[in-house]
């Protein structure tokens, strides 16, 4: 086991993670239809006689994906923290961090399927041309989601040991997700404008992609001093 | 408490007492007139958040590496004091921006900067707070992301709208009003130095207690 490479490891958790998701279904039921809620709670609030407000659908997807990626770290994690598995990864000896990076990419490819029911549902409801320009779409909504998640991996593996971890999760993610959010809204409305400036998507999608290069060396940095009791 | 304690404590006291009689002499702005008088504190409130949030990031990343819990206290005395002095900033900016700007908020990168960093702040202190057990390690590991997280907040943002004074105001005013504000900054700098030894013994006499009451115990 311990001469196992990192990679090995990290396509093991994944692995495990899928297994479990997909006997269950737990986290990608719940986040899924949690997030269509949402979107009907804004539906509720900001349509007015049928018609949603200009640039509304970018934010709306936008503050969606938060709520739900929320709610999907911290269930991923409570599965783990309940069946005490957590400890037992822990405890393997392989990498930490390959731990980290297996998990991220779960949540990330979890988080990218359920923006795959999202984005054409925005569409619909909010009348956003959102899939004017798919590529650039899938671009910027991978690279910020993976800046939500590495932050959000990190905070929620490092709660599971703290108490009121469902209300800290949240409160400690959002302010420091800020920018990622900025990128996200203002590279999405870039997409819609009927002319598409690429100087400007770009813009969004290289201070993304900044974001996530700085955020995921910090969690891999920080994990295992975190993880340690 | 250390011998400079009472004098520097003494010292600062009366710089306080003494600035309002220097900023009502300094002379009147001329567009904005009185309210451009609450820049006297706004700005040097704004250097000690800013300096109290490096100190901060810096001793939660010593702690984090070190584990040694004398950086702790310093982080934790740092993020109280973020805190304090981003609330006087946040305060002490609108009054200033009603007037100047016709509105009190506007999300301009300085102000958004600097609401985020306070609430990251707040957040570093609430889980310290409720996190239980084990919670300053991972106060510190926020505290480090809040720090990185910093410029991209500053970037971002910018692309709105910026109406915010330039730095480069500061070297540039007349002597007349750069006297009254750097006798503030001192003023503030001293007390940041007091309130932070202050609170950095307080919690080294809460440890040698803790450890005493387990000593007794066992």
């Amino acid at each position: 086991m311990s001469t196992q490479s990192f990679w090995a490891t990290v396509r093991q958790i994944v692995r495990k993670d899928l297994t479990v998701e997909v006997r269950s279904r737990e986290v990608a039921y719940t986040t899924l239809f949690f997030a269509v809620s949402c979107l009907l709670v804004f539906a509720f609030a900001l349509v007015r006689e049928g018609r949603a407000p200009e640039g509304a659908g970018e934010g709306i997807l936008w503050a969606t994906l938060t709520f739900a990626g929320t709610l999907a770290l911290g269930r991923t994690f409570e599965r783990e923290r309940q069946a005490e598995t957590l400890r037992a990864l822990l405890l393997a000896p392989v990498p930490r961090t390959a731990i980290y990076v297996g998990k991220l990419v779960g949540i990330v490819g979890l988080l990218v399927a359920v923006q795959v029911v999202l984005v054409p549902l925005v569409t619909l409801f909010f009348g956003a041309p959102l899939l004017r320009h798919p590529l650039w779409l899938a671009g910027i909504l991978v690279t910020g989601t993976l800046g939500f998640a590495a932050v959000g991996t990190l905070f929620a593996a490092m709660l599971v040991r703290a108490r009121s971890r469902d209300v800290l999760l949240p409160v400690l993610l959002y302010p420091v997700i800020v920018p990622v959010l900025i990128a996200g809204v203002r590279g999405t409305s870039a997409l819609v404008e009927p002319t598409f400036d690429v100087a400007i998507a770009r813009f969004w999608l290289t201070l993304l992609l900044a974001f996530d290069t700085v955020f995921v060396t910090l969690a891999l940095w920080t994990f295992e001093p975190l993880m340690t009791d | 408490m250390p011998k400079w304690f009472a004098p520097v404590a003494l010292a600062c006291g009366a710089m306080f007492a003494a600035s309002p009689f220097l900023i009502a002499n300094a002379p009147y702005e001329s567009t904005m007139g009185l309210v451009q008088k609450i820049f006297y504190y706004h700005m040097p409130s704004a250097w000690m958040f800013l300096l109290a949030a490096i100190v901060c990031g810096i001793a939660s990343g010593r702690f984090l590496g070190s584990g040694d819990p004398r950086h702790d206290r310093t982080a934790q005395a740092a993020a109280e004091l973020t805190v304090l002095f981003g609330l006087l900033t946040l305060v002490t900016g609108p009054l200033w921006a009603r007037r100047a700007w016709g509105t009190w908020w506007v999300w301009d990168p300085r102000v958004t900067s600097s609401l985020v960093g306070w609430m990251i702040s707040c957040a570093y202190l609430i889980l310290r707070k409720y996190g239980g057990p084990g919670s300053e390690r991972l106060a510190a590991g926020v505290a480090i992301f809040g720090m990185a997280n910093v410029p991209f907040i500053y970037i971002s943002v910018n692309y709105w709208r910026t109406i915010h004074p330039s730095t480069s105001v500061v070297p540039t005013l007349p002597v007349s009003m750069g006297v009254p504000l750097w006798f503030c900054v001192t003023a503030f700098l001293m007390l940041f130095i007091l309130l932070m030894a202050m609170r950095v013994r307080l919690e080294e006499s809460r440890g040698q207690l803790d450890a005493l009451h387990l000593a007794l115990e066992e």
